[in-house]
């Protein structure tokens, strides 16, 4: 089918494109920006006066929660969350339940997301059988199921020698290693920020020296292997500085960190509100800013929404004993928006960390309008205002720190491959 | 952030914390307290029907013994009924969720929750989901607070001292686990104490305590030189596990009470501990019943105080 996107603002960052232009769309691809390709008729005309045509976002972390948890969300809910907050392509974490630490599990997720034939799922492999941290899985194998980099999630790699040689045998082939730094003995018990919040709430604390550790750790052995190292939801301003070092130095690392650490700090704990229960802990305010600075001079390269439907249950409870995780497909833009605002960044640069640069993290040809590109875009009005609300989220899982916040930015359209796959207002 | 402890009127809904408690609230509750102590000696507490045809449940879902029985007693001499409900050991044993429970004793039409929980923040959790007529009051959660101990110190400490504006106050030992201590320290900051301290090893001490408004020290002798009041804290068996202490009798040589120690505080000083002792560990015996002790009042002032919070959160009037 020929699309025709006419009147909108086209947004590539890649192309450093900020400008009024017409986008048209054959065969599932990018056929030509600004003049009308030759001989091209259009079966359907999309009209983006007003709106921002971007490509689609490219969120680093979101839990399906399949299998296992079921009865958290499914593929279905959450696919359609993810095309609602204009997110073509997720990577999958693998702590499902099972893990995907089988070729055989990978295979029926891929399969299961292909016949939603919504948004493209990229699964990230376990690291180790069931994410024990002892024995490696086949990431060859793995691979070929369609794996496209491996990892720990949240679960602890404590023997130095397996995450050693996890690195070594993973460089072998030139996968890429996904890791969130964290000293598991440091963090024992931990439910927040070892700082003044944790102090006055009595809460048992993670030390930002659990981050720092652990990431001096992967970092040493990233250098030792050549192994190509992703950091995992940056959290502390130490951890940012690590990072930048390492960068300087030539290390190949990249890293993202999480759009709620990006907004929040320890303070909205509040009266331990265990909406802000999450992995890792929100820490100060200096952290937040920290992390914003990392943002901006590229340090940090992408924002993720670290999608974690959590069921009601499971957060119905005091602080410590809640469920850590918030849903976040749907947030991902407008707090990306949000953040462009409050720092003054130009749409381009800010969509990069959503949209380019997870994709060069990935190494997916995507995240840009180039012609010949996949017609992965997300249409959306910037001034639309709309209220996080439990009932206005597609997700099934509800919980948000962000609920009751008045956000800026609504989807209008998301294509994949071509395909309207989303429009707000109408079931596809 | 809405307060929570405090209904729109700004009058008592709930005590959860001494942590952003007015200060009239606090000197209303200590003023009540005077009321239910016999004028003449200041010790026997008078039966009085202020609660009468009142529920109160004491929920405990962690062991206590002294704690709910001066809580019991209180609601009885206010001629409330009073149900104690040992949840550790039913409900939640057989997976029923602390929600499920509270919406349970609430159909069992409570007028007032007493609840205790391991969880720091559970108390605040409960008072969220319960009914806008019950009330809760917070008999400890957690490493998080304990109030109605705070202010029963607080009415000891005045029983003694008369004026807050002119005292040092020393709180010693586990800082980082106690609940106690954080109520202690917002209720004596509340009060307009000058200068409250904290005398702990770093292990025990949590992250950016002197931003609660303390001094640090480390030195027990140091930390109690002049000061007006000894808060002692006890030390749970468990801290010599976990690489935090080596030894309870390192700990006592360092923390310990004794009277040698306490001769660096000023001679009217008075000693107090919520109790119960471990003697030999966090305090010596001699010092335990020596004549700077008070600690024996501060359980007979408990119940005083407990009695005004409950009668003052039914909205009774004296």
């Amino acid at each position: 089918m020929n699309i025709h996107i006419k009147n909108g603002r086209l947004i590539d960052p890649q192309n450093r494109i900020d400008a009024q232009q017409d986008l048209f769309i054959a065969a599932g691809k990018i056929a030509a920006v600004g003049s009308v390709p030759a001989g091209f008729v259009a079966d359907k005309v999309i009209d983006a006066s007003g709106l921002i045509v971007a490509p689609g976002l490219i969120d680093l972390a979101a839990r399906l929660r399949e299998p296992g948890y079921e009865y958290k969300a499914t593929l279905e809910s959450e696919i359609e969350a993810a095309v609602a907050g204009g997110v073509t392509s997720l990577a999958y974490p693998p702590d499902t339940d099972p893990p995907l630490d089988e070729p055989g599990l990978v295979e029926m997720l891929k399969h299961r997301a292909r016949n939603l034939n919504r948004a493209h799922v990229y699964p990230v492999g376990a690291l180790t059988t069931a994410l024990k941290g002892q024995e490696l899985t086949e990431m060859a194998e793995l691979s070929d199921a369609g794996c496209v980099a491996f990892s720990q999630a949240d679960a602890p790699l404590t023997d130095t020698r397996v995450l050693m040689r996890a690195m070594q045998y993973a460089a072998t082939f030139g996968f890429s290693v996904w890791l969130r730094p964290q000293d598991s003995f440091l963090a024992k018990d931990g439910v927040a920020h070892d700082g003044e919040v944790a102090t006055r709430c009595g809460l048992p604390a993670i030390p930002v020296s659990a981050e720092t550790i652990a990431l001096a750790t992967m970092l040493t052995l990233a250098r030792d292997t050549g192994v190509k190292l992703h950091v995992c939801r940056l959290s502390s301003a130490a951890g940012v500085e690590l990072i930048r070092a390492a960068k300087q130095q030539g290390l190949k690392v990249t890293c993202d960190v999480s759009m709620n650490h990006v907004h929040l700090s320890e303070m909205d704990i509040g009266f331990f509100d265990p909406n802000c229960r999450l992995i890792p802990p929100l820490r100060s305010l200096r952290d937040r800013a920290a992390l914003r600075a990392g943002l901006l001079d590229g340090t940090i390269d992408a924002i993720c929404s670290n999608h974690a439907p959590v069921d009601e249950d499971a957060k119905q409870l005091p602080f410590g004993e809640a469920e850590a995780g918030a849903t976040g497909l749907e947030l991902l833009l407008p707090l990306v928006l949000k953040w462009a605002q409050q720092e003054k960044i130009g749409l381009p640069d800010a969509l990069a960390k959503a949209t380019l640069q997870p994709a060069q993290v990935l190494g997916l040809d995507a995240g840009h309008l180039s012609v010949g590109a996949a017609a992965d875009l997300c249409v959306f009005d910037p001034e639309a205002y709309w209220k996080v609300e439990p009932g206005a989220l597609k997700s099934q899982g509800k919980n948000t720190p962000f609920n009751g916040l008045e956000v800026q930015g609504r989807v209008r359209y998301t294509l994949v491959d071509g395909q309207v796959v989303y429009q707000s207002g109408l079931t596809v | 952030m809405k307060n929570p402890q405090l209904n729109k009127h700004g009058e008592l809904q709930h005590l959860l914390t001494t942590e952003g408690l007015p200060v009239q609230i606090v000197r209303n509750i200590l003023d009540r307290a005077t009321t239910f102590l016999d004028a003449a000696d200041g010790r026997e507490i008078q039966k009085v029907p202020l609660l009468h045809g009142k529920s109160v449940f004491n929920v405990f879902f962690e062991n206590s013994t002294r704690t709910r029985t001066t809580f019991e007693i209180a609601a009885k001499r206010l001629s409330a009924d009073v149900v104690n409900l040992n949840i550790g050991l039913s409900s939640t044993s057989k997976g029923e969720t602390l929600l499920d429970t509270v919406d349970n004793l609430c159909a069992m039409h409570a007028d007032m929750f007493v609840v205790r929980h391991a969880q720091s923040g559970a108390a605040h959790f409960i008072a969220r989901h319960v009914a806008p007529d019950v009330h809760v009051i917070n008999a400890g959660d957690g490493r998080h607070a304990h109030p109605t101990q705070a202010l029963l110190d607080m009415f000891t400490i005045r029983h003694y001292k008369k004026e807050f504006h002119n005292l040092r106050v020393a709180i010693v030992g586990d800082i980082l686990h106690s609940r106690v201590a954080r109520s202690q320290i917002h209720a004596l900051t509340t009060l307009g104490v000058p200068e409250v301290r904290v005398i702990a090893p770093k292990t025990l001490l949590p992250a950016m305590v002197e931003n609660l408004g303390v001094r640090v020290y480390h030195d027990m002798v140091q930390g109690l030189r002049d000061v007006d009041v000894v808060l002692m804290l006890r030390l749970q068996n468990e801290r010599m596990t976990g690489a935090l202490l080596p030894s309870a009798q390192e700990y006592f040589k360092n923390y310990g009470l004794t009277e040698e120690k306490l001769a660096r505080a000023r001679p009217d000083a008075i000693v107090m501990h919520p109790g119960p002792m471990n003697r030999g560990i966090e305090i010596d015996s001699s010092v335990a019943d020596g004549p700077r002790s008070v600690i024996m009042s501060q359980v007979t002032f408990g119940i005083a105080v407990r009695m005004a919070v409950m009668s003052m959160l039914a909205g009774a009037a004296v």
